[in-house]
């Protein structure tokens, strides 16, 4: 194809991934590296139905739209919206690090600190989620492909369920299950004899819960791709393979799992940048006691009686570089066997 | 199915022509009323009383969502304002007078406002920027009935509270006869503060956004409120106002600090277990230590209206509003709210709001910078709240988040 046709073509994708993604990037990290004015206080008197008359601080909007005008970005901070405790909170770290008493003191203490309690929820549901998911998603499809014809589609049906509905729905759903008068929260209160033990309460349970979830509603997506593979798993081999005495368990360690390899790659990949940015389960479960994640705290920033868009566009940009960090090693062997291939 | 759908459509259109032709709010002119506003029943009421104010030069529409806070300012940013109404409280007047994004109502008020009493005028720098239209504050519920039967006197202080709970627990009567919403987030946030409020300190340093909590005071309203939890259903972390209203509708809790605006649909014949509503007991606010007012929140409702509008628009939404929150709309409704209006006579489900009020409950703060506080307090209080950490770290965390956010507002 000549240069100039395939320009033409891609144009229009082109056109749109700049518009839609390259600005909107660049904005969120012009955004990052500004905070907003320093508001103009005033005195002024202030009376309510109850409680009378008080003097009460006001933010005197004229002198405070002059520095607007002057500024329109708001006032540069660079990166310290980074380096504040709300993100990477590099001064406390360094406190910690300066007199802690022990190594459980210095993690206890560094949990505590907002980026980082969302970031250890945000890595331990990647990490058991995506791993966990794939292996029920190709448990579901090697049963699947083992079935009779006519009960598949049905059963194709059901498996695929949990994508189907909506997270937020989806986590709705188990939520009210798993509590102490849902159907698992009673089944499990039942089992342990224990009438006080609930899902919610502990930090751990509810960890749990929704890394449970994370599985039950990613599986099915793996099952979907793996399911596509197993089908181009070439019969000769699997046929050689059976006579030459293959048990079930030889045939799918040593043909389907390197046939799939590839597509693995692929799904890991996909689930990986997906369960980065976990948000519905913990808005669906309550769970904002025990767990958030980097997309909860964006969310935090931007919701309530203040918004901080400085502080939501630093955590965005953690959150991309976060991305990238962990695909990482995939791409980086996804581009060595595609030039290897292209050679 | 479809029978009743078309039935229902066509009574709707019914209804909404016959209420045009019967209005009359006498409202010169033309002009187009938007109204955007939070979504509670009392809210929705007035929306539809003011949308009797449509004629075929006024245009009225409503917009009652849950989203407001967050749609409110950008909406009024633009010019002309997608809202010329915004309804506010205490807390969400706030981000527009940051931003000056409403008017002074003085003028209208002089010209339409003839029916609204002193009171509900919002006066910031001598200029009326709201009108109040209702009050609300978080107060108790009680059962009288589970209460004689663990013998204890109605509880008055939150320590009065604690001791109730307990012989409650010892008589046998309810595990968790305790229940607030304490749902890390917006709720957590206000119970600090209502507690706080009893104390009788300030938040913040005179005169600055330098924040005052890290003292007795908040130890002490820390303690109380991780003193409750022992006596709360073990999900409480979950809980917000609708499910502990909910929790105590099936009989599973004695004592509880309720929004006095979910009054009404908890004392009602519908929805509640046997001898719940019969039994329940609205009452003010308890008070905390030795502090003597209750320790709870007022909170008024108010409406706006937009700055970035044309001022036959502004007209027409005053007095659409005025109509809306009429004497005449409030003695039909006179149960839905705490009304401020004139000749408005309570109904059971507000003695607790007035008893709170009466009390001397202070109001909610509406320092600019009072929001950042409450966001701090909600995310920073929840592992305290869990039995994960000291009270001393609980309030240095606060007031760290505080902080951090307060610099970055720009207040700092």
């Amino acid at each position: 194809m000549p240069h100039k046709t395939f320009f033409a073509f891609i144009l229009p994708s082109l056109i749109a991934m700049v518009l839609f993604i390259a600005l909107p990037v660049v904005s969120v990290v012009v955004q990052s590296l500004h905070v907003e004015h320093g508001r103009v206080l005033v005195e002024v008197e202030n009376c309510q139905p109850f409680g009378g008359c008080t003097t009460e601080l006001r933010v005197d909007t004229a002198a405070t739209e002059a520095l607007k005008e002057a500024q329109p970005l708001g006032q540069f901070n660079g990166f310290g919206t980074y380096l504040n405790r709300g993100h990477l909170a590099v001064d406390e770290i360094g406190a910690i690090l300066a007199s802690n008493s022990g190594l459980g003191d210095v993690v206890n203490r560094i949990y505590n600190l907002p980026f980082y309690k969302a970031l250890a929820f945000t890595l331990v549901y990647c990490f058991v989620v995506t791993p966990l998911a794939m292996a029920l998603g190709f448990a579901i499809a090697l049963a699947v492909n083992a079935l009779p014809k006519p009960t598949k589609g049905p059963v194709i049906f059901f498996s695929l369920l949990p994508m189907i509905i909506t997270p937020l729905i989806g986590s709705l759903i188990l939520y009210w299950m798993i509590q102490p008068r849902g159907i698992v929260g009673a089944t499990i209160q039942e089992i342990f004899n224990d009438p006080t033990l609930s899902l919610r309460a502990s930090p751990l349970l509810t960890w749990l819960s929704l890394l449970a979830y994370g599985v039950w509603t990613n599986g099915p997506f793996s099952f979907v791709v793996f399911y596509a593979g197993l089908q181009t798993v070439p019969a000769d081999t699997l046929e050689s393979a059976m006579i030459d005495g293959a048990s079930r368990w030889e045939r799918i360690r040593y043909v389907i799992i390197p046939h799939l390899a590839p597509l693995a790659t692929f799904v890991a990949l996909v689930q990986l940048m997906d369960n980065f940015r976990v948000f519905e389960p913990i808005v669906g479960f309550s769970a904002e006691a025990n767990a958030t994640s980097l997309s909860w705290m964006i969310f935090n920033d931007l919701s309530g009686d203040a918004q901080l868009f400085g502080s939501a566009g630093a955590t965005s940009v953690l959150t991309i570089l976060g991305v990238v960090i962990l695909l990482m090693p995939v791409l980086v062997r996804t581009w060595r066997e595609f030039n290897r291939k292209v050679v | 199915m479809n029978l009743m759908l078309k039935t229902t459509v066509s009574l709707g259109v019914l209804g909404l022509t016959a209420g045009a032709a019967f209005a009359d709010c006498g409202i010169e002119g033309a002009g187009s009323v938007r109204i955007l506003s939070n979504d509670f029943e009392a809210l929705r009421l007035i929306n539809s009383t003011a949308e009797e104010c449509a004629s075929d030069g006024v245009t009225v529409t409503a917009n009652a969502t849950a989203e407001h806070k967050n749609l409110q300012v950008p909406a009024l940013s633009i010019n002309p304002a997608e809202y010329t109404v915004a309804v506010v409280a205490n807390n969400s007047i706030v981000p527009l007078l940051n931003d000056d994004l409403i008017r002074p109502l003085d003028d209208l008020v002089e010209q339409y406002g003839q029916d609204l009493m002193p009171n509900q005028l919002i006066k910031i720098d001598g200029k009326t920027m709201a009108i109040a239209f209702m009050g609300n504050a978080q107060h108790l519920f009680y059962r009288k009935d589970v209460l004689e039967e663990a013998g204890v006197e109605p509880p008055t202080s939150y320590e009065d509270v604690l001791a109730a709970a307990q012989a409650i627990k010892d008589a046998g009567l309810m595990d968790y006869p305790l229940a607030a919403s304490v749902k890390p987030g917006w709720d957590l946030a206000a119970e600090f503060v209502n507690t706080y409020l009893g104390t009788g300190a300030e938040f913040f340093e005179a005169g600055s956004a330098e924040l005052a909590i890290d003292n007795e005071d908040g130890l002490r309203t820390l303690e109380i409120m991780r003193a409750m939890t022992e006596f709360m259903d073990p999900d409480y972390l979950t809980f917000d106002a609708n499910a502990i209203k909910a929790e105590y509708e099936a009989g599973n809790v004695a004592i509880m600090n309720e929004w006095g605006s979910l009054a009404g649909a908890t004392i009602d014949d519908e929805g509640a277990a046997e001898g719940v509503a019969e039994n329940t007991v609205l009452a003010a606010a308890p008070t905390v230590g030795d502090g003597t007012v209750p320790a709870a929140a007022l909170w008024w409702d108010g409406f706006t209206i937009a700055k970035n509008v044309s001022d036959e628009d502004a007209a027409a939404s005053f007095q659409a509003m005025v109509h809306g929150i009429s004497p005449e709309m409030v003695a039909e409704n006179s149960g839905v709210a705490t009304w401020l209006v004139e000749g408005y006579e309570p109904g059971p489900a507000a003695v607790g709001v007035i008893a709170t009020a009466n009390g001397g409950a202070r109001a909610y703060p509406m320092q600019p910078y009072m929001g950042l506080l409450h966001t701090a307090l909600s995310t920073e209080l929840a592992e305290f709240m869990a039995g994960n950490e000291s009270a001393e770290q609980a309030l240095a965390d606060v007031k760290a988040a505080y902080d951090t956010a307060a610099r970055e507002g720009g207040y700092l």
